[in-house]
């Protein structure tokens, strides 16, 4: 008798190992970390962005700026000497995505840890406190929500550019005081329902210091909800940044994603006759993939926080195995078995049994 | 029978398949008779709120029948087997014969439509012959019977008292003049004297239009006032069905029993109180043979194995669900006798270390601005 | 409750206005001086004073004398002199640019709403099926810049396909404006590839916003009855997505913001002459004053759409009615 594939032929005696199938199972209900696809695919794009924002310049081949050829005015499509083509000037198209990853990269995370830094600071503060800090904060948190960012950052930008020198980590903060207020305000919401519990009244009561009663009380149970802050934002970072980029008001000879679509668009690549697809292309879809993976980890998390948006089990294949149709529907609920054929419906069956 | 609006044979539900799926109703039978009110009681996780939306195939998912039949009976119609019906023929059936009250009517209303249209929207739906005005003054009527003045036709949910709007969800119940009404836990979340309030004005609609109600709650006392006959939950199982009178005066089932001398009474000597030790088994683990056998007083070699049938009892009007009354097995006084009426001590149910409680003496107990 | 919003976007316009005019003064240096120094020989000395005043180099008066002439120069409509445009005022090169603008941002922004909250509808109501396993690879239009789609759509389809112009609101080289019908056919064919870009980067939004609220609405109790009323199943579920737009209105006022943004880069890349195309040219020749003007005036129409919104919201829900 052949062992079905995957088992371990044992012999007479030996114990058989547990069954492939329960172990992992088990395993994963005790951490309680969801399978989604979802999950995993947004986790592992972004783990690979994040390693090609680290070695990215160091496996660059060609210096972004460097010409390769001063006779040549037109770009090359990909070759064995430029894998993703060059630019008009004949610029390595690949190194530029390497090294501008980098800077892409570093801005938008950086851009979104500072503001959820400044979000959890001040929406649980306001929403712990109250009062006249909860009035100020709040409507401090409203004038940024509903001032358009980008005019304002090409504004900044604009005067900025001139007199500093582009630098990651200045321009990550300047972002981040523009994006922070959304998560200020889910926290803050969050903060004020769990405010009166009980277990806080009586951490209060006790006479435990406010900041250790936001930091050990409140804040672990907001952590999910940073999380998806914290997504949401570095998402909102690194569309801004490209945008910034994508306008020249960040100087265009600091790299990253949206400095490429700049020239790209200035050299008109795409509206040539035939368009220069790669060089618009590798910019935009790595921009697109990056926020992708952060968007369905958000996805993920958000189905992990509203038990709701799952769909408990009872669609797709183990419905359609147990016989059930493959949509729940409100108002019919599903009859497993239905009433078996022939019976006596208006006969004189007694009532109860 | 003619008489019978409701017939539930056998009726399974589960929530969720496969082998994580909880059995939350098992083999429940149950049947509701024209005019009468039948009240369904059991502690949370009884599985009684999940009987009765079983009924009109209003579960919400995870929830899945999974056996039994439930049939209604209409007049001069043929009957419907409801778990086999189609959808067309249910959203048909709905409100026009079976009628549903939540527990909580603020959250029952939809916040941002008018009362008048949620009033209407049935008349709408089911009486499509009627106009406009006629909807509207049928509106008003049904109003008026719940006793709310016809201005409040147009003010919002939001808008009304917490009694009030229980009113209005009773008022759209009947807007069909259905044969039954479902009740789930309607005054639960009200104060007691609306409660008052609202189980007479319940009587007083029964009285006028004759339907039948199925009761839901948790709180036997109230069902051993309103209700003709009662059937208690118990781990997705009726436990024990019988009249609220008969229930009252002799409870056969040791859970039935524990119940009601949970409550203290108004009347009466003064007696030690004792509820039932222990609490209500997880339902996905439920325990071997009968499910109450751990907090079971009574409790023998036989109940820890095997899951007792229902015995019917007194000629086929009541039923329990309980080894003791098999037949072979001498009954408890407490458990078994005729009924001795209502003015003797209730004896006290014997305790789960198989000690009977302190028995209530039977001299009254003077007190100051002492009791009948 | 619609007086606190009111109250809101003035503080906002106040704190915008004051922003814009502190900005200059906090940068590092004076990224001003140089610019006004390489213009002095091309415009008229009294722009050059105002200019001055507005930049704070004239250091005749203080901070605060500036600060107040800048709020009387506003509040006359004064948005000052365009450099890059001279000697066209700030005011009329925008006045010229944000028909345009908001024509389609108007039209685009409205139909991604409805096409969104119905799909979002849709996708609650049938969970599990195609539809809903579709949602994930959305998120990838939602993360993708308007930009970048913009320049896909333009080159798929206008230069690759010739379906629709590349660029320009209308056939700047046959046509003038009027209302003839070949002008407006013109601007509809032109506008078709901005307004499709709008719409696909902003629709996964409302979808996935307008499916997850009403997924938590179709638990509530009155949903319930609904279905147990016996109404029809379109009836249910109208009364369920009555309730659960109301979140979608209300997130309104964050939405029209990112949407705004992206609409500014989209004209960039189709050459559509509205207030996002004259931002490049102002961007591009460091002409302070009009991207100080424009910041100003996309605020300004940002509060108005958020006010509107608020009073559609206020009318959803009767709830809020009673805050007066």
């Amino acid at each position: 008798m052949t062992a079905p594939a995957g088992t371990v032929p044992v012999g007479p005696g030996a114990t058989q190992p547990p069954s492939p199938v329960l172990e992992p199972r088990r395993r994963a209900r005790m951490i309680q970390l969801p399978r989604s696809p979802k999950i995993l695919v947004g986790l592992g794009l972004a783990l690979f962005f994040v390693l090609l924002a680290i070695i990215g310049p160091l496996v660059a081949p060609d210096d972004p700026n460097a010409s390769s050829s001063t006779t040549i005015g037109t770009p090359l499509p990909p070759s064995g000497a430029h894998w993703l083509g060059t630019t008009k000037v004949q610029q390595d198209i690949l190194s530029q995505m390497l090294v501008g990853g980098r800077s892409t990269i570093v801005v938008s995370i950086l851009a979104g840890a500072i503001a959820t830094v400044l979000a959890v600071l001040f929406g649980v503060s306001a929403g712990y406190f109250g009062g006249w800090i909860d009035d100020l904060l709040s409507m401090l948190a409203n004038v940024f929500l509903v001032m358009p960012a980008l005019p304002l950052l090409i504004v900044i930008f604009g005067f900025l550019s001139r007199t500093t020198s582009p630098n990651d980590v200045l321009i990550g903060l300047v972002i981040a005081l523009t994006g922070w207020a959304y998560g200020a305000r889910v926290l803050r919401a969050q903060t004020l329902s769990m405010r009166n519990r009980d277990y806080i009244e009586s951490a209060r009561l006790i006479g435990e210091r406010s900041w250790r009663i936001m930091m050990f009380e409140i804040l672990p149970n907001l952590v999910p909800i940073v999380a998806t802050s914290f997504l949401f934002t570095v998402i909102y970072g690194v569309g801004t940044y490209a945008a910034l980029s994508f306008l020249g008001v960040i100087s265009v000879s600091h790299w990253s994603w949206g400095t490429i679509l700049y020239w790209a668009q200035s050299d008109q690549a795409a509206q040539q006759l035939r368009p220069e697809w790669w060089w618009f292309l590798p910019p935009g879809l790595a921009l697109g993939l990056f926020g992708a993976a952060l968007a369905l980890l958000n996805f993920g998390i958000d189905e992990f926080i509203n038990p709701r948006l799952r769909l408990a089990g009872l669609t797709g294949r183990r419905a359609r195995r147990a016989g059930l149709p493959t949509r729940p529907r409100l108002g019919l609920t599903p009859v497993l078995k239905p009433a078996r054929p022939g019976d006596d419906l208006v006969g004189t069956g007694e009532g109860a049994r | 029978m003619s008489d019978s609006l409701i017939e539930v044979t056998g009726l399974c539900v589960d929530y969720g398949t496969g082998d994580t799926a909880v059995h939350a109703v098992i083999d429940a039978d149950l049947t509701l008779r024209r005019g009468e009110v039948l009240g369904l009681a059991g502690e949370s996780g009884s599985g009684k709120s999940t009987l009765a939306y079983a009924i009109t195939r209003l579960l919400r998912s995870p929830g899945v029948i999974t056996g039994g039949q439930v049939i209604l009976r209409r007049d001069a119609e043929p009957a419907v087997p409801l778990l086999a019906a189609g959808e067309r023929e249910l959203r048909g059936l709905r409100w026009n014969h079976i009628a549903v009250v939540l527990q909580s009517a603020m959250n029952a209303l939809n916040p941002v439509m008018m009362i008048g249209t949620q009033l209407t929207d049935v008349l709408t739906a089911h009486r499509p012959e009627m106009s406009r005005a006629d909807r509207r003054s049928r509106a008003a009527e049904l109003l008026d019977m719940v006793g709310i003045t016809a201005d409040r036709l147009r003010s919002y949910p939001h808008e009304l008292s917490g009694g009030m709007r229980q009113r209005v969800m009773i008022a759209m119940a009947l807007a069909l003049d259905p044969r039954v009404v479902i009740m789930d836990e309607p005054t639960t979340a009200l104060d007691v004297v609306t409660q008052r309030e609202i189980l007479e004005e319940l009587s007083r609609l029964r009285d006028r239009l004759g339907f039948a109600v199925l009761f839901i709650t948790h709180d036997l006392s109230l069902l051993v006032e309103i209700a003709d006959r009662i059937a208690v939950m118990y781990a997705g199982r009726l436990s024990e069905q019988a009249g609220a009178r008969e229930l009252f005066r002799s409870p056969r089932h040791p859970y039935s029993h524990g119940l009601l001398n949970s409550f203290p009474s108004l009347h009466g000597p003064r007696r030690a109180m004792e509820g039932i030790p222990g609490s209500p088994p997880d339902l996905r683990e439920p325990p071997a043979g009968c499910p109450f056998h751990p907090r079971c007083g009574y409790a023998m070699d036989v109940c820890r194995t095997d899951m007792p049938p229902r015995f019917t009892l007194n000629g086929g009007g009541r039923s329990a669900a309980c080894w003791l009354q098999d037949g072979t097995h001498e009954v408890p006084a407490e458990l078994g006798s005729v009924g001795s009426g209502g003015d003797d001590p209730p004896v006290p149910p014997r305790s789960f270390a198989g000690e009977t409680a302190p028995a209530a003496t039977a001299a009254p107990v003077a007190e100051a601005g002492g009791q009948a | 409750m619609i007086a606190r919003r009111i109250g809101l976007y003035v503080v906002t316009a106040f704190v915008a206005i004051t922003v814009n005019f502190f900005i200059p003064h906090l940068m590092p240096g004076n990224p001003v001086l140089t610019l006004i120094g390489k213009m002095r020989s091309q415009v008229t000395p009294q722009t050059i004073a105002a200019l001055e005043l507005q930049y704070g180099v004239d250091t005749k008066t203080g901070l605060w004398g500036q600060y107040t002439h800048y709020w009387y120069e506003l509040l006359h409509g004064n948005l000052g002199t365009s450099l890059s445009g001279y000697p066209a005022s700030v005011g009329s090169l925008i006045r010229g640019a944000l028909p345009w603008t908001i024509g389609l941002v108007g039209v685009a922004t409205i139909l991604s709403f409805v096409l969104g909250t119905l799909i979002g509808v849709l996708a609650a109501w049938r969970r599990g099926s195609w539809l809903d396993n579709l949602l994930p690879s959305l998120t990838f239009f939602q993360a993708v810049p308007y930009f970048f789609l913009a320049i896909l759509a333009g080159a798929l389809f206008a230069t690759k396909l010739g379906w629709f112009p590349q660029s320009q609101p209308y056939d700047t080289t046959l046509l003038d404006p009027g209302l003839t019908w070949d002008f407006i056919s013109s601007v509809l064919d032109h506008a078709v590839l901005p307004a499709l870009t709008i719409v696909l980067a902003s629709v996964a939004g409302w979808i996935f916003t307008m499916r997850n609220v009403m997924i938590t609405t179709m638990d509530e109790d009155y949903v319930l009855i609904a279905e147990a009323k016996g109404l029809p199943r379109r009836r249910v579920v109208a009364y369920a997505a009555r309730n659960a737009i109301l979140p979608s209105v209300s997130s309104f006022s964050l939405a029209i913001g990112f949407i705004v943004s992206g609409a500014l880069l989209t004209e960039i890349v189709f050459s559509y002459s509205g207030i996002g195309f004259l931002l490049l040219q102002a961007v591009t020749n460091e002409d302070y004053p009009l991207i100080q003007g424009i910041f100003l005036i996309i605020t300004f129409a940002v509060l108005g759409a958020n006010l509107i919104a608020d009073f559609v919201y206020a009318f959803l829900d009767p709830r809020t009615r009673q805050e007066g």
